[in-house]
């Protein structure tokens, strides 16, 4: 029952739109506002979970209670933040440059939320389905580093310059270890639609045919949402909150939250490109296929969260020599072994 | 079906328009201070002292030459990955070929030290 609750609801609207004769252009883009309620739905109720688990995941890390005042096991804490910010005062300051500073902000948010375009969900569940769903998902995703540069130049700010110096370096040089690790995985399925790729992956998982290719991408989307290990753009400790610096209220609940998102479109990708995307393990398919999609993006998000409490902050110089001295040749040695492998694969078959 | 430019464009103005109604409604809800300092660069509660907008660290530039070399590489790359099954041996040499040089580029430019910080 529950597979097709999504699709079958989609579709069931879909008839009925036609069979009012509304003109067919009405019926695709009110589908489509359909599809972006559903993934603006997606987006805010994993966010306001996902900062209450990584707080309440933290502290149990460190051994503390964490947030248990706000609810029942301080489950509405998030909702009380967001309240809170909502309640600041929105300002420009003096110095800034005002049309950048403003700017920001909007863009940031709006990355993630086209980003969700392309991402199969479960069984037919795309909202929709680009045949160039990777390069897009490439492309969108390096608009983020402008944006940061604009908050942080704009700013006016010693630190916000700092961080947003910092965020440049770290998005464009962990950019090109996740462009190869993704592009071992399109020479495997053969298609850039995520939807294929989802699809290649329903006997073997990618994980177990490209395991250096994962840990490259794991670790290299990591510092691309630039948690810990890889928060040297904020670095609380160093630069105060880096490009956010000079933001307030909402202005900086966006950042927050498209951080967030980030970091769920990261965990969600890793899902889709390496683990099987919506595909049932060992056949179970009596759960539905978008929860399967939910259980592995959770794991996923478990796994980052557990290396953010776990590792320190690196050095910048670190940081870039990590990239470009040994994920970046790894990540070409490993498009190597792939085509090797998929020739001598296909040698052997025929 | 919609088409694809039509359904970017319906995701980026929702983006877009739902971040601009917050900020906006957060203008509104939000109570107003007179205080003029509220509006100073906020840095270590000093006033602060010299221009932010200065030439800044090389380094990060000699970074990014490197990057947008490997980044038009990518263009190259993709379209090959996805007809690689389909494509022979001869393609696969030619990319081999390819890809030599730029790591020929990246060994160069490790050599002469743009990847060290200094």
């Amino acid at each position: 029952m529950g597979e097709n609750l999504f699709v079958g609801m989609a579709k069931g609207l879909r008839t009925w739109l036609e069979s009012n004769h509304f003109l067919p252009i009405v019926t695709d883009v009110f589908l489509m506002l359909l599809a972006v309620v559903g993934v603006l739905g997606f987006l805010f109720l994993n966010a306001l979970f996902l900062i209450y688990y990584d707080r309440k995941f933290g502290a149990w890390v460190q051994a503390r209670l964490g947030p248990n005042r706000v609810g029942p096991r301080g489950i509405f804490q998030t909702v009380a933040d967001t309240l809170k910010l909502f309640a600041k005062e929105i300002f420009i300051p003096n110095n800034v440059d005002r049309w950048p500073y403003l700017l920001a902000p909007v863009l940031i948010f709006t990355i993630p939320v086209m980003l969700f375009l392309v991402i199969p969900f479960g069984k037919g569940m795309v909202p929709y389905d680009l045949n160039l769903g990777v390069l897009y998902l490439v492309a969108v995703t390096s608009v983020e580093t402008i944006v940061l540069w604009m908050a942080g130049w704009s700013s006016n700010n010693k630190y916000s310059l700092l961080g947003a110096m910092r965020s440049v370096a770290q998005m464009l040089s962990y950019e090109m270890p996740v462009i190869f690790a993704m592009l071992s995985v399109v020479m495997m399925a053969g298609s850039m639609k995520l939807s294929d790729i989802v699809a290649a992956q329903q006997k073997v998982w990618f994980i177990f045919l490209q395991p250096v290719g994962f840990l490259i991408y794991f670790i290299a989307v990591n510092a691309e949402f630039k948690r810990t290990p890889f928060d040297l753009v904020e670095g609380e400790s160093e630069i105060i909150s880096g490009p956010y610096t000079e933001y307030s209220g909402m202005n900086f609940a966006l950042f927050f939250l498209a951080e967030y998102t980030n970091f769920m479109i990261g965990a969600i990708m890793v899902t889709t490109l390496f683990l099987g995307g919506w595909n049932a393990p060992f056949g179970w398919t009596f759960i539905p296929s978008w929860l399967w999609f939910i259980i592995k993006m959770y794991f996923v998000i478990t796994l980052y969260m557990w290396t953010r409490w776990t590792f320190l902050r690196i050095r910048i110089d670190q940081m870039l020599n990590f990239a470009w001295k040994f994920l970046l040749p790894v990540s070409l040695v490993n498009i190597f072994v792939t085509g090797v492998g998929l020739y001598l694969y296909r040698m052997i078959r025929w | 079906m919609l088409s694809p430019k039509g359904a970017i464009l319906i995701f980026f103005l929702t983006g877009f328009l739902l971040s601009i109604i917050i900020l906006v409604l957060n203008y509104l809800l939000s109570p107003k201070s007179k205080s003029l300092i509220k509006r100073e660069t906020y840095e270590c509660g000093l006033e602060t002292i010299g221009p932010t907008w200065v030439q800044f660290k090389g380094n990060y530039f000699m970074y990014a030459l490197v990057f947008v070399l490997f980044d038009v590489e990518t263009i190259f790359l993709y379209p090959w990955a996805v007809r690689f099954n389909v494509l022979g041996l001869f393609a696969f040499v030619e990319m081999v070929i390819f890809i030599g040089i730029l790591v020929l580029g990246l060994w160069y430019a490790w050599k002469e030290g743009a990847l060290e910080w200094k």
